[in-house]
């Protein structure tokens, strides 16, 4: 029990949280055809956090996060840019641009990869969530302690966070962001602002992209975009039942990739566990497979009626 | 000036009042330099070829996309202040109707504006919809998902959302475009019964041969204003000819107009 809560009950809860947070953006991104720009701002935060070290030359959170925001915020730009004066689809601009930066992220940290500090590319795609260890955690009673729960990993306290401002602003802006996906021009002509709804949802996966980097690296936070809300959409026509599902097979997705990670190299015979990131990632993907071979809404219900 | 005075008070009766609209792609106008002031309680359509600029004039006079110029006044006051007034209906193809949605969830969007973000609606809200289906014809299929829908009834949805906002004004993108001959009639009646009440009816329409059935002022339009007024005085062989260019042959033509030669020799 001890054991548990020192080593895997903050990991486990922090990709419970990044899961769901990253799920619920996911259902907009999906229905509004943008599940690219999770992809994007996931992928760009590796250049901004590495020359946020090149420039501070220390590996804070704070500056991390920073540089993450800022080029988010570069990569926002960039696409709009390329859109309107190439005049492509916004998908093209959004491919041309994280490809770009990611690799120029990747050049800028072999270039200073002698500096022996823990920054590299499998770090930014598999995170550390093996190593945020409650070192306090002995027993269930230090979760009614306030000393050892103040050494709780910071890591868990940011994503509760960013868990709660993303619920928040949902439950503000459900009509907007509805109304919003479903039919812009109406939206607009009713003054439900879909121009700024849709800057606001692409700051919220942002910073939810950017707060789940660091814990748990680029793959989760890609995955978890799309899967469970393309899957949870191939079982219901409803809206709201559709983000119930997301939510479900994102808690599914984050407990039984820990969990798998873990024991089943063990299972097969093998001596050390595999990352508990791609685990998570992996069974998104598996849940998504199923959603599409059984999942009981995977006829678009447009082409199922003849005109 | 009694000239202007009487235009004074026309745009101040005027539910949509468009002065000197310019919209323009890549530096291409696409609509150039158009007044139109839809009188009210009429049934009013814009005409023109594709390409024309029909449904940007509207988005740009709706605010829906950026006007390099112009002038848009709802009754007399800036339209910013008076979007209350107005019910847009866009093409219909212009949404995703795989959107996991009910017939009934989008008739309650036209009721966006009734709510703060901490209110659910209600009951209420429920019923008033349910009135606009009625009045459309759809109320059996409230509880259809929105993808199941022919496209008449798709436009139809789109019609009671429009019903609900209960505006002086309703803008409708080419209602009749891909529907059925049974829903354009049921269309009509409803525009009509709307006319019937005083309120405005303003559409993009395509089909040239029921202008004269459905519409009693008409809007030419081939990026700029070729002519503008009741259709008996505008919708001519000439006006026509000039929308259309070479568009259109003398046989077209004629059969278009004959009826208005016809009411005026009787």
């Amino acid at each position: 029990m001890s054991e548990f809560m020192m080593f895997s009950l903050v990991p486990l809860a922090v990709a419970v949280i990044i899961s769901m947070t990253c799920a619920l953006l996911g259902n907009f991104l999906v229905l509004r055809r943008q599940s690219l720009i999770g992809d994007a701002i996931s992928h760009v935060a590796l250049p901004g956090i590495v020359v946020s070290f090149l420039l501070t030359g220390v590996l804070s959170s704070s500056a991390m996060m920073l540089g993450a925001g800022v080029s988010a915020l570069v990569t926002v730009v960039m696409i709009e840019l390329i859109r309107r004066l190439g005049r492509v689809e916004a998908s093209a601009a959004m491919g041309v641009v994280f490809t770009s930066l990611f690799a120029l992220g990747v050049l800028l940290l072999e270039w200073h990869g002698a500096s022996g500090v823990h920054l590299d590319v499998e770090h930014a795609l598999y995170g550390n969530l093996e190593s945020l260890i409650w070192f306090d955690g002995t027993g269930p009673a230090a979760l009614f302690d306030p000393v050892a729960l103040a050494d709780l990993p910071p890591q868990l306290g940011r994503a509760a966070w960013v868990g709660l401002l993303v619920v928040a602003m949902l439950v503000v802006l459900r009509r907007h962001l509805v109304l919003g996906s479903f039919d812009p021009e109406f939206a607009a002509s009713v003054s439900a602002r879909p121009a700024l709804v849709d800057l606001l949802l692409v700051t919220l996966v942002a910073i939810a992209a950017i707060a789940a980097f660091e814990a748990v690296g680029s793959i989760i936070v890609i995955a978890m975009f799309i899967c469970p809300a393309a899957a949870a959409r191939l079982m219901t026509n409803r809206l709201g039942r559709q983000i119930a599902w997301s939510q479900l097979f994102a808690v599914l997705s984050a407990v039984l990739g820990y969990l798998l990670a873990g024991h089943a190299p063990g299972w097969l015979g093998f001596e050390a566990s595999v990352s508990a990131a791609g685990m998570i990632a992996s069974v998104a993907g598996l849940i998504l497979l199923a959603a599409c071979l059984a999942g009981p809404r995977r006829r678009r219900t447009g082409a199922a009626t003849s005109v | 000036m009694p000239d202007d005075a009487r235009l004074d008070k026309a745009i101040l009766a005027s539910p949509l009042a468009i002065h000197g609209l310019t919209v323009s792609y890549d530096h291409r106008p696409v609509v150039h330099s158009v007044d139109f002031v839809t009188p009210p309680g009429s049934m009013s359509a814009i005409i023109g070829p594709n390409g024309a600029g029909k449904s940007s004039l509207l988005k740009a006079a709706l605010g829906i996309t950026r006007r390099l110029t112009g002038d848009v006044r709802v009754f007399g006051r800036p339209y910013a202040q008076m979007t209350r007034h107005v019910a847009y209906v866009p093409q219909r193809n212009s949404v995703d109707w795989d959107f996991p949605a009910r017939v009934i969830d989008v008739v309650v969007m036209g009721l966006f504006r009734d709510l703060r973000w901490w209110q659910f609606g209600g009951r209420g809200q429920r019923r008033r919809a349910m009135q606009a289906l009625t009045r459309v014809g759809m109320e059996a299929f409230a509880e259809r998902q929105i993808g199941q829908l022919s496209g008449g009834q798709q436009q139809r949805v789109f019609l009671a959302r429009a019903l609900v906002q209960e505006a002086d004004l309703t803008i409708l993108d080419e209602p009749f475009a891909g529907v059925d001959a049974a829903t354009e009639t049921a269309i009509v009646e409803v525009l009509k019964s709307l006319r019937d009440e005083g309120r405005t009816l303003l559409c993009v329409h395509h089909d040239l041969a029921t202008v004269r059935d459905y519409f009693d002022h008409v809007l030419l339009l081939n990026v700029r204003r070729i002519a503008a007024g009741p259709v008996d005085q505008a919708f001519t062989e000439a006006n026509l000819q000039a929308t259309y260019g070479g568009r259109l042959s003398s046989v077209q033509l004629a059969r278009l107009v004959e009826p208005a030669l016809a009411a005026r020799e009787h």
